[in-house]
Formats: C-alpha cells, structure tokens, sequence
C-alpha cells in the first residue's frame, strides 16, 4: 500500500507544481497587461495613496492635501479661485487639469526623478510624498491682474521678457476646484457637469487656450517686425494715405477704425500707421510683403508652435496659402489669424527683450519630500525672431503709441511704457475682443504684459483696446513697478 | 542516493524532522511571532499607529494552539510535530487578512465584519481538535461503524437541499442554516466520508482487487466490483446537481477515487473514475445553465461578456487583478487593495493574501499546504495497520485536493467552486472540519509511532 500513498504524494506534487505554476504566471508574467487593464482600478487608487506635493506661490503654499479618514486618505485644498487657470483641478472622479495634470507624477511622487525617494520608501517604509512644485507666479501682482480685469471675460499675462517667468495668469471666470476635488462621486460628477455646461466656459484657460483669438491690431507688432527685418522698409517708408481701400481681386472695401485717413497729407509714414494703428498702410504692406514673410515671422515669434510652459499651450495660427485679398487682411490681424494671450505676449517680450524670445514657463522649482530640488529650470532662449535694432525702433514707436497715439490709456507719468492696442472683429454683429500688449519700463523693461477683454469688455462694439484693455495692463504694469 | 526516485525522496526528505512536543513548542512561539507581526503591519499600515485591539485578535488563537499543544503533551507524546504550527501558521494568517479587510470596511462605512468571529471560531475548533485528541486515542474505533459514518455523510450531504433549513448562496446549496448561524454540512461530510471508505474498502480490500476479465490486454473488474464505483460516481453527479457545485463533487469523488486506488493499487479505477468525472462535468456544463455559466467565466474570463454578466466573471478578474497587483513580494500586509475584490474574506482570501504577500507569499502559502500533506501521507507511510493507513491517506489527500480546487479556480487553472480555503477562509464550518482533520492525522501519527515502538 506504500507504492500507492508515494503516488498519492507524487499526484498532489503535480497539482501544487501547476498552481506554482500559475502563481508565477500571475504575478510575474501577466503584471503588465493585468495592472493596465482599463477595468483595474488599482493604478488609480495606488495615486491617491500619497500624499500628493503642494503647489506654491512665493513661499506660500496655495494647494494641499491634507489627511482625512476615507478611503482616499487626502483631501486637495484649494485655497484661493485666484490660481485656478493655472493650477486646474485634481479630481477622484473627473480627471484633472493644468499644473495638476501637467506636473501629475511629480504631485504623485511617481515621476522617474523620485525613484530613489521611492527605494528608500520601499526599504525604512517612510511614505513616498509628492514633490511640491514652486509657481513663477507673484501673489500681489496676480492678485492686481484679477483685480483689474474686475468681472470682465478675458485674461491678463505679465511674464519677466528678460527671464520669460510668468509672474501672472488670470483668466476669468475661474472656478472653485474644491468643487471637483471633493469625494462624494455624486456631487463632484454634478459639478463637473455644470462647469462644462457653463457658457462662460470657466475651465477653459483663455491665456494659452480655448479658441484662441483674432489679435486684430496687436498682430501689426509682427507685420511691422517682418517689414523692418525685411530690410525693404524703415519707418519711414510711406503708403498711400487712403480713407477707403478695395481688397485686391475684390469689390469689398476696408477703412480705418476712424473711418478717414491716418492723420494728414497724402502719404502715411510706416512709423504713424503704427503709432495711431491705421488698417489701410498695414494692409497695403501686408500684400507688398507677401504671406510667406509675415507667416515666418510669426513662426519665429512662437506661432504654430506647441509649447510645454508646462501646461500645454495651443498653437496660434498664421493661415496658409491666401488669397492676396486675404493676406491684406491678416495686415491688421484679422480674417483667420488667431493667437492666444500668451502668444502676443511672446512677440511682446521678443521685442521688449532687444529681439530674444524667452522661453515662457510658469515653475520655478520641484522640490522632492526630502527637500531634494528634483528640477530647477533656468532661463532658456526660444528663438531671436529679429535684430536688436528692429526691436528698438518697435520700442520707440510703441512708447510713442502710448503717449500720444492709440495706446494712451495706458500712460504712467514718470514711466516710459510701450504698448500696442488692438480691436478685433469677430463678425458683423458680434462684440470686439479687445487688447493690449506692452511693457515697462521701456527703457530697461521689467515686465510684459497683455490683456485680451472678450465681448468688447460688455459694451459689444462700442469698447476699444485703448478703452477697455489699456487701463488693466496700466493697474497690472504700477502694481509691479511699485514692488 | 543516485538510485532514490522522486517519490520515494519525499518521505526521506521529511524523516528528518524531530517528532518531539518540545520542537512543536519551538514552532508555536515561532508562528505566534509571525502573527503579531502580521497583525501589527497592518494596523501600521492602515491606521498608521498600533493599538491594543491587537491582542484580541492574535491571543485567543495563540491560547487555544497551547492548549491543544498542551493536551498533546498529555495524551499523543509522539503525535507529529509540525502538523499543529503548520495549520496554526494558516490560521493566524487567515485571521490577519480577514481583520486587514475588516479596517478596509470600516474605512468605507461597513460593519459587515468577520475578524472578531473567526477569532472565536478558530479557537473553537482548535479546542474541538484537542477534545478529539483527548477522546480517540486509539482510531481504531473509527472502524467500528463505517456504515454509521457513511449514512451520516449522506445525510449531511443532502441536507443543504432540504427545505427550510437549506440555504443557497452565491448560486451553490452548500448551506443549512437557523436565524443567523449557518453550517456548510460538506465540510463535515468530507471527513466521515473517509472513515467510511476506509473502513469499508479494508474489509473489501480483496474482492475490489481481483482479476476480472481481459480485454485488449486490460483487467476488466467484474460486475459487481464495478457496483459501488459507478454507485458512487451516480452520487457525486447527484450533489453535483442537488447542490450546483463543481468542486465538492470533484473533491468526494476524487477522495473515493484516490482511497479505492490506495486499498486496492488497481490504476484503472483511478483511469475511468477521471474518464467519468471530466464527462459528467462536460455533460453538466451543457445541461445546468449554472454549471456553464462558470465554464464560460473560467474560458474567456476578461471579456465584457462574461465581466460584466452576473455571477459571471467580475469576481475572478478583480481576483487577477489583485494578484497581479501583488507581484513578486507583494503589496504589503495592509498595503493592496484586497476590499475590490468581492468576498474577499471567504472565497477569495486566498487572491486577497497574493495581492499583499505577492508570489513569495502564495509560495510559502502552498508549500505549507503541500507540507501538511507530506506529513499526512508520512503518517500513512508509516502506520502499520490498513485501516489507519488508509485514514490518514485519505485525510491528507481531501486538504491538498481541497486547496487545489479552490487556488486552482481563483488563479483560472480551473472553473470557480464553492470550496471553501482550508485554515484561511472566513467560516466556522471549514475551520471545524479542517482541525478535525489536524487531530484525527495527530492522533493517527502518534499511535503509528506507539505501534512500532512496542
């Protein structure tokens, strides 16, 4: 009976071989595609495990997550609507945005750079803690910058030209992101949905995204540019001085925003049609210059380009292959030319920046747990779009628009300010969109900023640039002087 | 050693091991370190701090383990003495997990919680295992009523598909129940079932044995050998269908299988009792929509069919998904996610403990297992007396069956059962039955052992 019990024991021995077998099978083979299978929740809870990283303003922290007995372990905090364009939501439920979807496995404690922070959890059982991440942003002159826009639709930018820090990004309406960070499946869901039904459409961050606008007058910054660089044309090279100009190949007819012609005598200096941004000369040169100089221009200042700031930034767009009728529009930054905020603000800064375009970004240090700078970016060139001369004579004129021409309302007696506005339509009936771009002190600029205002600052095609837009940059640009 | 054969190198491999109470006592305090470690992680790792409440849940177990030990010292002095730590080991595990998955629910806001139960049930039947210790010193006196034993085990059988107290859960009629305590009555059975067999098969030992007709070169029983075989394979399909589960009608036949090949050394009954099981198991898929259902979650378990369908294969793949979780060293006591996965505590601790232990874990888990069934088998090698012998083959080969039922079906090497995890599942009833069986083979190594030394 010996034999059989020893064959007994050689069946079972089988069995356990098979369930080895398939225990190894499991848990060393099949990992990947069991873990990323999208019906496994355990990626998503293994998140919320650690204690995700605080996000910073100067030295104060303006995001946390603080522990709380629930399944989710920590709650994120929000302290003010203030960052909420920029910072987004970080949501159980409804995904995330901005810096907490573009810094997520940093925040998470999960990015490659922690991987020894996480060996030394895995060793001593210290938690793994999110990196907390340090804004470029300055609380007071985000703080002016919402102010100023008061309860308009738009966005305001004030980046350093010299360093490309952003040191503000408002874009309103905001939205409380407690509102999507809560843990009540139900309430959040409910929330989401009335933020995305919204129509003033608060989750989009209207600085580097949403549907991108028509720059109108600001884009003759990058016309004028192309022209100077062109070597063809200086600022005193004249254009007919028209009231009334016939798209070539078309029976339609623009005018300038005063419905006359740009100031006296029948030529117009390149230098004047700046300075008091007349339509007609700007359409003129537009055709004289061809669609192909002004669009590498443009491209040197940063359109077309997908940038990483490091919340993702849509593109702006100079259009491709126009009609010389068309072309004469996109003179003056209309028919389908579309640029964000942050986009003006780059050609801003490359002029402000003696023809150097910065690299624009919003960090400035990831700090790990243990107090380890994980990353510390330093001021990095984008592209040199034009000469410094080019950028000095654009200067002057800008300077010269604020203090006698169409950009006076952003005046600041004893400061030299630069500045450029801009009126844009976006149909026959529809209301401006209203700009301004500039910067100060001229001499040695500290700060750009631009102001974009949507449905003409709510008086629909009766605002102006100068109007509306002007005096917000004014608030934003004394706010940093008078740090 | 060249000339050892692998089945032969098992029970050599094992001769080593001391047989004294004294290394047993060494084990105990050994096992019980383990579980206040164990304990301790994962009140660490979830409520971040330790706390009294500790000691309810591992002092109980460690007392009644003592006592037992204790009552062994007294009565079986040469009884084995790894089978009691081994089995201690398990169930201090199973108490952890199941208080790790207690923390979980309270987290959530449940107070469905079986920590506090298991605690009392596990020293019930450890106390229950001592009292059997204490009043069969001899197993001989098993052999007296095998028919007793056998007319018992039906009736526990059938009883979870009588009326009123009958109960159903999760699809299988393996209950009975009154008010709120419930008994799966199989768990029992499986024990009684194989005093019955092997008592019955020594008295029929020769007969059963016998040379029946020849054909193609094959020894046919006769009629009337063939008698109970096919008796008892009508039986198993019979719980099969009274009670719509697979894996106890695989674990009663393959027990009668395994003991009639044991008593009689005849591999064809072995041979066409697997031809018979795996028929009746295919014909069953195709008639019972439950038994087909399992068949199609265990083939194609990860499509949305079978996913999302009820009673379909949800369960198994949070299972995967929790092991897979686990990787090699696993997630940490306290650590996984084990609460996704549905019955956690029960049916699927066994995913619950890969996820947090990982494949070392599920390792160490198994070779436990496989360690008490060498020992079983050990004290079946060593008893002189048929009956005995037969016993104890039998009891070790219903625990190491039994566990490959239930792991087998939680990692998809066979279709889902109803079986229960022997030593680790929530549940009185296996844990009853389990250190039943842990006192029954004590007993039987110790009077093997007096046998040899008289």
């Amino acid at each position: 009976m010996n034999r059989q019990v020893r064959r007994v024991g050689l069946f079972l021995t089988v069995m356990f071989i098979a369930l080895f077998a398939m225990a190894s099978s499991i848990q060393v083979l099949r990992t990947q595609t069991l873990y990323q299978d999208s019906r496994n929740v355990r990626a998503a809870y293994e998140t919320y495990k650690t204690q995700r990283g605080s996000i910073l303003v100067g030295q104060e922290e303006v995001v946390t997550s603080n522990p709380i007995n629930d399944q989710y372990r920590f709650l994120r905090n929000y302290d003010s609507v203030l960052y909420s364009s920029v910072i987004g939501y970080f949501s159980v439920f409804t995904g995330s945005s901005g810096i907490e979807r573009a810094m997520n496995s940093l925040l998470a404690g999960q990015s490659s750079a922690q991987f020894f922070e996480q060996i030394n959890a895995l060793l001593d059982g210290t938690p793994v803690t999110g990196a907390a991440i340090e804004l470029s942003l300055d609380a007071t002159i985000q703080k002016a910058a919402w102010d100023a826009l008061g309860s308009r639709k738009g966005a305001v930018i004030a980046m350093e030209p010299d360093t490309g820090r952003i040191i503000a990004m408002v874009s309103k309406p905001g939205f409380d992101a407690n509102l999507l960070a809560g843990h009540e499946n139900q309430a959040v869901t409910d929330a989401y949905r009335d933020l995305l039904d919204d129509p003033e459409s608060p989750l989009v961050n209207r600085a580097i995204g949403g549907d991108l606008y028509h720059p109108g007058s600001v884009f003759k910054l990058v016309v004028a540019a192309a022209a100077l660089e062109s070597g063809r044309y200086s600022t005193s090279t004249t254009f007919e001085n028209l009231d009334s100009y016939r798209l070539p190949g078309t029976t339609t007819f623009i005018q300038n925003s005063n419905n006359s012609t740009c100031g006296d005598g029948p030529l117009v200096k390149l230098e004047t049609a700046l300075i008091r941004s007349c339509n007609i000369p700007f359409a003129m040169l537009a055709v004289d210059l061809g669609q192909d100089r002004i669009r590498a221009q443009a491209e040197l200042m940063g359109f077309g380009d997908e940038l990483a700031i490091p919340l993702t930034v849509t593109p702006s767009v100079y259009p491709q292959d126009m009609e010389l009728s068309q072309v004469a529009l996109t003179g003056f930054g209309q028919f389908d030319v579309r640029a964000s905020p942050l986009q003006i603000a780059m050609s801003t800064a490359a002029i402000a920046n003696q023809g150097v375009l910065m690299k624009p970004r919003l960090v400035d240090q990831v700090v790990a747990s243990n107090l380890n700078v994980l990353s510390q970016p330093e001021p990095q060139v984008l592209s040199s779009p034009m000469s410094r001369e080019t950028a000095a004579i654009l200067t002057r004129m800008m300077v010269d628009s604020v203090e006698f021409g169409a950009a006076t309302s952003a005046g600041i007696s004893q400061v030299a300010v630069a500045g450029k506005t801009g009126t844009a339509e976006n149909g026959t009936d529809e209301p401006f969109t209203l700009w301004f771009t500039g910067f100060a002190p001229a001499g040695s600029p500290e700060i750009v900023v631009t102001v974009v205002v949507e449905d003409g600052g709510g008086i629909g095609q009766n605002g102006t640039g100068n109007q509306i837009a002007a005096p917000i940059a004014k608030a934003v640009i004394q706010a940093v002087l008078a740090r | 050693m060249s000339n050892v054969s692998l089945t032969s190198a098992i029970p050599m491999l094992l001769k080593a091991v001391p047989r004294s109470r004294n290394f047993e006592a060494v084990l105990l305090f050994w096992v019980a370190g383990i579980h206040a470690f164990a304990l301790a992680q994962i009140q660490l790792a979830v409520n971040q701090e330790m706390s009294i409440d500790l000691m309810g849940y591992w002092a109980p177990p460690t007392i009644a383990a003592w006592i037992l030990h204790y009552v062994l010292r007294k009565h079986a002095l040469n009884a084995d003495g790894l089978l009691l730590p081994l089995g201690f080991l398990l169930n201090g595990l199973g108490i952890a997990m199941i208080y790790r998955l207690d923390l979980a629910e309270i987290t959530n806001g449940s107070t469905q919680l079986f920590a506090e139960r298991q605690v009392w049930l596990s020293c019930f039947a450890m106390l229950i295992a001592a009292a059997i210790v204490r009043l069969v010193p001899n197993p001989l006196v098993l052999r007296r009523f095998p028919f007793l034993a056998g007319a018992a085990a039906v009736v526990l059988l059938v009883l979870p598909a009588a009326p009123v107290i009958g109960r159903t859960i999760n699809g299988a009629t393996l209950w009975i129940g009154v008010g709120d305590l419930s008994f799966q009555p199989g768990e029992i059975a499986k024990i009684l079932l194989a005093i019955f067999f092997a008592g019955y098969l020594v008295s029929r030992k020769g007969p059963l044995s016998e040379i029946g007709l020849r054909v193609l070169g094959m020894r046919i029983p006769s009629a009337k050998d063939l008698g109970p075989i096919l008796l008892f394979w009508v039986a198993s399909i019979g719980v099969l269908v009274l009670q719509r589960d697979l894996g106890t009608s695989i674990l009663y036949f393959g027990l009668f299988l395994v003991m009639i090949y044991t008593a009689t050394g005849r591999g064809f009954y072995v041979g066409i009792g697997m031809v018979m099981m795996v028929t009746g198991a295919l014909v069953a898929s195709r008639l019972f929509g439950y038994v087909a259902a399992r068949f199609d979650s265990w083939l194609d378990p990860f499509s949305q069919e079978n996913y999302s369908a009820v009673g379909g294969s949800y369960q198994l793949v949070q299972g995967l998904f929790g092991m897979a979780h686990g990787d090699v060293i696993g997630a940490g006591l306290g650590s996984g996610f084990p609460q996704l996965i549905p019955l956690a505590e029960s049916d699927f601790i066994f995913a619950a403990l890969g996820e947090e232990l990982g494949m070392a874990g599920v390792f160490a888990i198994l070779a436990t297992y496989l360690l008490i069934v060498y020992r079983g088998l050990r004290i079946s090698n060593t008893n002189t007396d048929e009956f005995s012998k037969l016993l104890a083959m039998g009891l070790s080969f219903v625990i190491g069956l039994q566990v490959f039922v239930v792991a087998g079906g939680v990692m998809g090497l066979m279709p889902l059962t109803g079986l229960t995890t022997p030593f680790l599942a929530a549940g009185g009833s296996s844990l009853l039955a389990n250190w039943a069986i842990i006192a029954l083979l004590l007993v039987l190594s110790d009077s093997s052992l007096r046998r040899k030394a008289a």
